[in-house]
């Protein structure tokens, strides 16, 4: 009898015998929605520099991917990955990471490499909380919700990271669930192939952390209640922003063209030099 | 000129231009900073130098990001630099250690400001010395060059450089307001005669597998990224081979030494200090900018038939132990002097007291240059 692989296992750094993910966690979800699409696009993982943070999603690729991965300090995967675009304009580079480590403690490069337009791609794994350090509450957290930091309740106002981003200036912007893994593969797909700061926030489960905590429950549970809540950003806008108070906008945000830094510089470049255009 | 690497020639120039023209001659390729006092001129030079030769110089929206450019530059390949002042270095400490944990070469340039704090930008202060060596969390070992003229700025700039490659390391350059913001003659050699090191890689197509790109005494070869070596780097306590362990404390214990041996090993490499000791009974021990003030003070001692000498430090770290020792041994007296409250002092003290009388001296006010005069009062004041 043959021995039966996955066909996503060449992507997996082969010293890498287990996973450190919790039983019931989006993180796997994500990450084969990642290598589908790097897989359906013929391409190779060396085409890619993965860059990621601190905190549970920046494990997905490190150590999983086997490829140059640097893993960073929290919050600065996206400065770090500009140095390397910088280095490598040729490759793609991509940045895993989550809500805390993206919108909070790394909210100021989130927003100037979005508005730099930076060719990079990023995904950001919004679960609503701090899974690695025990379930306190995030910029993501919505209002109200109890958690280790917030006993009584948090009393701020969560982000809307893709808004966020949208608003910073980032040329392509979508937004998936977990329950949603396909058309995570084919947003990736484009965001990969798009000249431009590419953002994909995929609203994930942390059953662990937040399903106990806040009584959302168990991850069948969760990724039921992100089929009930998503709504198409096409239905979406006939609604209220009321209306739209408890539903998941899923789908692409924006896409659109404008200067992009990489090619910026080159034209920069070029003028000091002083070779004309 | 425009376009060329190395401005061979000789000119007034300001520490902070030099310092700016000593990386790009040393092969810099890719600087990221944040505007501060009183480093703005090095940002400014590399802005406009870099893209002629090749490199870019990138704006960040402040300085850990700063930093982190230039360190994931640093893994794509490029000798990189970042500088700026004492609040800027306060912000990138952590990822400085980032750098020495995954063992990045790189370049620092803090030009010292009054501080602490936001301070005074423009005063001249040495406030920052164990702050390059202490200010980011963990034991480990740095390498902190101290200019004192603009020649200087240049001429470390390119030795910073090549430690960086050579032992896969951030470096340090700790000036500060006097020596960056001060015009004098700057001697940029020919080409042929600046020494470029290059960090050592893996050889092409060797098993990513089998790479051990990490902790080696002797550096190991850095598994840049775009050649397949498929490196996993993280800073958090990992192996030879980049592989993470977060639950053996002997892995941990292995990291921690594996760094700072790869610099105290060679140390005697790296260690540079300027004696001018010989059969003196007092020794004023200084760097940097005050050192200039100290050469004028032991020259008129000197005139006066005053057996004085001095020892400058160049690099204050790894700190020269060996060489304060040894100069102990042959003083009596020995006079430490800081532009600031003693932060070499303890050190020099430590190594020195032994064999010598250690006497500590700051300027009369803080962020003035020392006056001469003053020099030869405390030397009056403590010779046998």
């Amino acid at each position: 009898m043959s021995e039966l692989v996955h066909p996503l296992h060449r992507f997996i750094r082969p010293s890498v015998t287990s996973t450190t993910n919790c039983p019931g966690c989006g993180n796997g979800i994500v990450a084969q929605a990642i290598l589908r699409a790097i897989d359906e696009l013929s391409m190779d993982l060396d085409d890619f520099i993965f860059v990621s943070g601190i905190g549970c999603s920046a494990w997905i690729p490190s150590p999983f991917f086997n490829a140059d991965v640097l893993h960073t300090t929290h919050g600065r995967p996206i400065a770090f990955g500009l140095g390397i675009k910088m280095g490598l304009p040729e490759k793609k580079v991509m940045v895993i990471s989550g809500d805390g480590d993206l919108a909070a403690i790394g909210g100021n490069h989130l927003i100037h490499n979005a508005r730099r337009n930076v060719e990079m791609i990023v995904v950001c794994l919004n679960n609503s909380i701090y899974g690695m350090t025990g379930g306190q509450a995030a910029p993501t957290t919505p209002m109200g919700l109890k958690t280790t930091t917030t006993p009584y309740g948090t009393f701020e106002n969560p982000f809307d990271i893709a808004h966020l981003v949208m608003a910073a200036g980032a040329s392509f912007v979508s937004r998936w669930t977990t329950y949603h893994p396909r058309q995570i593969t084919t947003t990736l797909k484009k965001a990969i192939q798009k000249k431009g700061f590419s953002f994909l926030e995929v609203i994930t489960q942390c059953p662990v952390q937040f399903g106990k905590k806040t009584g959302s429950g168990s991850s069948v549970q969760m990724l039921r209640e992100y089929k009930e809540k998503a709504i198409s950003v096409k239905e979406a806008a006939k609604l209220s922003e009321e209306e739209l108070q408890e539903r998941i906008v899923v789908g692409e945000l924006v896409n659109k063209e404008k200067p992009e830094m990489v090619e910026e510089i080159m034209k920069m470049k070029a003028k000091a030099y002083g070779v004309k255009e | 000129m425009k376009g060329k690497r190395v401005q061979t020639g000789k000119y007034f120039m300001m520490g902070n231009t030099a310092c700016a023209e000593g990386a790009i001659a040393a092969g810099c390729e890719l600087a990221a900073g944040y505007p501060i006092t009183p480093a703005t001129e090095i940002a400014n030079r590399l802005a406009e130098r870099l893209p002629q030769v090749g490199g870019v110089f990138l704006q960040m929206e402040d300085e850990i990001s700063s930093i982190a450019a230039i360190i994931g530059a640093s893994w794509t390949g490029k000798k990189v630099m970042t500088a700026t002042s004492g609040p800027g270095i306060s912000l990138m400490l952590e990822n400085i250690g980032f750098a020495v944990g995954v063992e990045t070469p790189c370049v620092i340039v803090n030009v010292q400001r009054g501080a602490p704090t936001t301070g005074m930008p423009t005063a001249g202060v040495a406030g920052d010395m164990v702050q390059a060596k202490r200010g980011s969390h963990g034991d480990y070992e740095i390498i902190a060059l101290c200019p004192s003229s603009p020649q200087e700025m240049f001429d470390h700039t390119v030795l910073a450089f090549n430690y960086a490659e050579k032992y896969r390391t951030p470096v340090f350059i700790l000036s500060d307001a006097f020596v960056g913001h001060m015009r004098e003659e700057v001697v940029i050699p020919d080409p042929d005669q600046i020494e470029a090191v290059y960090r050592k890689i893996p050889e092409p197509g060797t098993d990513p597998q089998k790479i051990k790109g990490f902790l080696d005494e002797d550096v190991a070869p850095m598994p840049i990224f775009g050649r397949g070596f498929k490196a996993h780097v993280t800073s958090s306590c990992h192996d030879e081979y980049g592989k993470r362990n977060l639950s053996d404390l002997s892995a941990l214990d292995h990291f921690v030494r594996m760094l700072s041996n790869k610099i105290l090993k060679h140390q005697h490499e790296i260690i540079q200090v300027e004696k001018n000791y010989q059969d003196a009974e007092v020794v004023l021990v200084s760097y940097g900018a005050v050192s200039r003030a100290v050469s004028m003070a032991a020259m008129r001692a000197k005139e006066e038939g005053l057996p004085v000498g001095t020892l400058r430090i160049i690099t204050a770290w790894p700190f020269p132990e060996e060489e304060i020792e040894s100069m102990a041994k042959k003083a009596k007296k020995v006079i430490v002097l800081e532009n600031n409250l003693g932060q070499l002092y303890p050190y020099i003290k430590a190594a020195a007291a032994h064999y010598a009388d250690v006497y500590f001296l700051p300027p009369r006010v803080l962020g003035e240059i020392h006056d001469p005069e003053n020099i030869l009062k405390k030397i009056r004041e403590v010779i046998p």
